[in-house]
């Protein structure tokens, strides 16, 4: 269903582009010098469609859950509590993201480094708790192969903390640029694009984290 | 900072010319040196699929008269043919070769817009090639579980391969989805950001649409590859049961609880069919342009050609339980994308036509290139009227697994591209290398390949209506089969060997082209289209010299009247040149 919306937004916007052109008529540049019709740049853009394959991913994980669970085999897991306080400091990354990038917009040089260590240290607290879930399900013996539940979950919340560990890579590279005192202007853009990443792995994971409570 | 386009901003921009012999042809971040590197790769890769199926049809003309082919080795045959020919050949040579080298000349661009990305994509791809080819010396050898990978034999004793082959396999997929998501990152996005200024989306030519489309497809349907590759290296290695099914194998039970083989079916298929409209759609695109160059006509339908690749783009996501007809679906399933696969053939068709109609009329001259061009419309169009059987589930059933299925998606989706990689190359060699390769060789090459692929596919068709099974390694005493069935396979090997070897023309004559052929123009075709207007021959880095071109019109004014020559460049601004047609496709 996500992806026939998307594909339905992103040819809808291609066919626009096509309508009422006469593409045969050649004509002075200045009325059709219009070669980045998304107005934005081009960092934006690749993250835009990055966005895009990694929810392709997601969503195509989510709908083999939703196929699998039908099964006979299948027996509900009982998530454990801890699940609720990690999400609650990805949440609290997130918003510590968002806050540094104002500050980044606002020119405020100062906080920013701040602000990224304190969005570093949530994310890799994230990280950690989702670690130390596995280890509590795997000492309880919720092993990964004892039920097709177990497995889906080990899976999903895998493939997620390693996109936010490939996240942390570009978080990490901003952060050494902060210290080593390069243009702000060139770190701004990647606190920008970084935000929207964390943002948008907060939603996967809110999504994810409610289809696996609600079954 | 406020937006500024990337063409607005080329004085700004530093050009980091390659100094070393290291930089310039290895760790090259110059997209013709990628794509040169890619499509050496791909055909590298591409021929030692070519001898599997020569190996393949060996068996299958002259049963039991070699020894080095037994059922284990023919299944791991027919596995590595069909995924090398699929994704390492045609989905690497159309978006990594052509890709990179077309979109940004084309765009009138200089480069990717993050060519140190596309230097990785070459790289990654070249291990996941690497990983690939290895599993053919693994213990127990590459994988023989059929390009499809259907579990649960893929990992079940019985299956070659189920040691190491099919885990170097699903690992190799993994690590060339990860090269391709670099590689159409940068196509997509240079596409949309760093057209020159003028180039409109309805200006480009229909190569850098269909790539373009092609690329958007590949990224939203590899994502269902990996996540079942993933899945399957999950049974296979730590035995969840994901797609595994509570059985028994030789007495014992594996351990697996009840997983749905049908699931994978769903998302292997759910990437397999936007797959060959990956490969369909850059050939597409790149078959229009060459037809329309060498009819010296613009192309019939422009925005028709552009609105059916996006239809098909679109739609190709609906259709893909048609590969799975005899899985045991629900009746109104199999109705609903019965319906869709049927849908699908309006655009195509309208594509077909206007492919026609381009012609009509035209100034025809019937290079190598044209003639590649034109025997695409041959072979696709038996391809494609073959899928409409196919396409229908009660006329699929019976036809399901048989030689007329391989019959048609070799017509469709195996010659027919290949044949456009084919124009395509001989049509783009003077603008890559600077040198013009050997007609006499080229035109001899065409008709051996052309005519050699009917003698195959075209008894295939028979063979498929006779009941012949696809898939096994000999037919044994099988009553409804006739004597007649095996003259005919013996037929079908005799010109498949024919074809295979008559490829060696093609190499005979790019090599010696290379060295000794005639020195091209910059447009030896009179090309409207921008790669044909480089400041050089073949283009050097950076591409454009010190100006970025404009564009001023689309890439189809060919023959316009009251202008002397019989094409307009597309940076030929409109006050010294008329406008093109009134009308797209008027004449």
């Amino acid at each position: 269903m996500f992806l026939a919306a998307f594909l339905a937004v992103f040819m809808g916007w291609l066919l626009k582009q096509s309508f009422n052109t006469q593409p045969w008529v050649p004509e002075e540049v200045e009325e059709t010098a219009h070669q980045a019709p998304l107005g934005a740049n081009a960092k934006a853009v690749a993250l835009t469609t990055l966005l895009a394959v990694i929810t392709s991913f997601f969503a195509l994980i989510m709908s083999a859950y939703a196929e699998r669970m039908e099964l006979g085999d299948w027996i509900p897991m009982t998530e454990p509590n801890l699940l609720w306080i990690n999400t609650g400091i990805l949440v609290a990354a997130s918003i510590a993201f968002q806050w540094t990038r104002n500050r980044a917009n606002e020119g405020n040089r100062p906080m920013l480094l701040p602000g990224m260590l304190v969005t570093g240290a949530l994310t890799i607290a994230f990280i950690a708790g989702q670690l130390t879930v596995w280890r509590m399900l795997n000492a309880s013996g919720d092993y990964v192969t004892v039920n097709p539940a177990n497995a889906f979950f080990f899976f999903m919340t895998g493939a997620h903390a390693l996109h936010i560990l490939g996240g942390m890579y570009v978080w990490s590279r901003a952060t050494i640029r902060l210290v080593t005192g390069n243009d702000v202007e060139k770190v701004r853009q990647s606190i920008e694009l970084c935000t929207i990443y964390w943002h948008f792995l907060l939603v996967v994971w809110l999504v994810m984290f409610g289809l696996l409570l609600s079954t | 900072m406020a937006y500024v386009a990337i063409a607005d901003r080329d004085h700004e921009v530093e050009h980091h010319d390659p100094q070393t012999f290291i930089t310039k042809y290895v760790w090259s971040q110059d997209h013709k040196v990628i794509a040169i590197q890619y499509g050496a790769t791909a055909i590298f890769v591409g021929v030692i699929a070519l001898l599997l199926s020569a190996m393949m049809r060996l068996q299958l003309g002259f049963p039991d008269q070699f020894a080095f082919i037994n059922p284990e080795s023919y299944y791991q045959f027919i596995t590595m043919h069909g995924m090398i020919m699929v994704i390492y050949l045609l989905t690497a040579l159309f978006l990594g070769g052509f890709g990179n080298y077309l979109i940004p000349l084309m765009c009138g661009s200089r480069d990717m817009v993050f060519p140190y990305m596309n230097m990785l994509s070459f790289w990654v791809y070249l291990v996941s090639v690497i990983i690939l080819l290895a599993s053919f010396f693994v213990p127990g050898g590459s994988t023989g579980a059929g390009w499809t990978l259907y579990p649960p034999q893929a990992i079940m004793p019985g299956t070659p391969g189920i040691d190491w082959g099919i885990v170097l396999m699903l690992l190799s997929l993994a690590v060339f989805i990860v090269a391709f998501t670099m590689g159409g990152l940068n196509y997509v996005t240079t596409v949309l950001q760093a057209r020159c200024k003028g180039m409109t989306l309805m200006r480009m030519p229909l190569s850098v649409w269909g790539i373009f489309i092609a690329t958007v497809l590949g990224l939203l349907a590899f994502p269902a590859l990996l996540v079942s590759a993933i899945m399957m290296l999950f049974d296979k290695g730590l035995g969840t049961s994901f797609f595994m099914p509570a059985i028994s194998s030789m007495g014992a039970d594996p351990g697996y609880t009840g997983g749905s083989p049908i699931l994978f079916q769903h998302l292997f298929w759910f990437f397999g069919h936007p797959e060959v409209y990956i490969v369909a759609l850059p050939a597409f695109g790149i078959v229009s342009d060459l037809l329309s160059t060498h009819a010296r006509k613009n192309i019939f339908g422009y925005r028709m050609m552009v609105w059916a690749i996006i239809a098909i783009g679109g739609l190709s996501f609906i259709v893909w339980a048609h590969h799975m007809y005899v899985s045991g679906m629900h009746p109104y399933f199999g109705f609903f994308f019965a319906t869709t696969t049927l849908i699908i053939a309006v655009p195509t068709a309208i594509k077909v036509y206007n492919w026609v109609l381009t012609l009509w009329e035209g100034h025809i001259h019937l290079r190598t290139p044209m003639l590649f061009a034109i025997g695409f419309i041959f072979t696709f169009i038996h391809g494609g009227l073959t899928g409409l059987f196919l396409g229908n589930v009660t006329i699929d059933l019976p036809l399901s697994d048989t030689y007329f299925v391989v019959a048609h998606f070799h017509m469709v989706m195996g010659v027919s591209p290949i044949l456009v990689v084919f124009g395509a190359i001989y049509h783009w060699f003077p603008k890559i290398t600077g040198k013009m390769y050997n007609e006499t060789l080229g035109k001899w090459h065409f008709w051996m390949t052309f005519l050699g692929t009917y003698l195959i596919y075209l008894p295939m068709h028979y063979l498929g209506f006779q009941g012949v099974p696809r898939r096994y390694f000999a037919m044994g005493n099988t009553e409804f089969l006739p004597q007649s069935a095996q003259d005919l396979n013996a037929f079908i090997t005799m010109s498949a060997l024919f074809v295979a070897a008559t490829q060696i023309l093609f190499f005979i004559n790019m090599i010696w082209s290379l060295k000794s052929g005639q020195k091209a123009g910059p447009n030896p075709w009179k090309a409207t289209s921008l790669e044909w207007q480089t400041p050089d021959t073949p283009p050097k880095h950076g591409n454009w010299g010190h100006e970025l071109p404009v564009c001023y019109r689309w890439a189809y004014d060919y023959s316009v009247p009251g202008y002397p020559d019989d094409y307009i460049p597309q940076n030929v601004p409109p006050d010294e040149a008329p406008a093109g047609r009134d009308h797209e496709g008027e004449h």
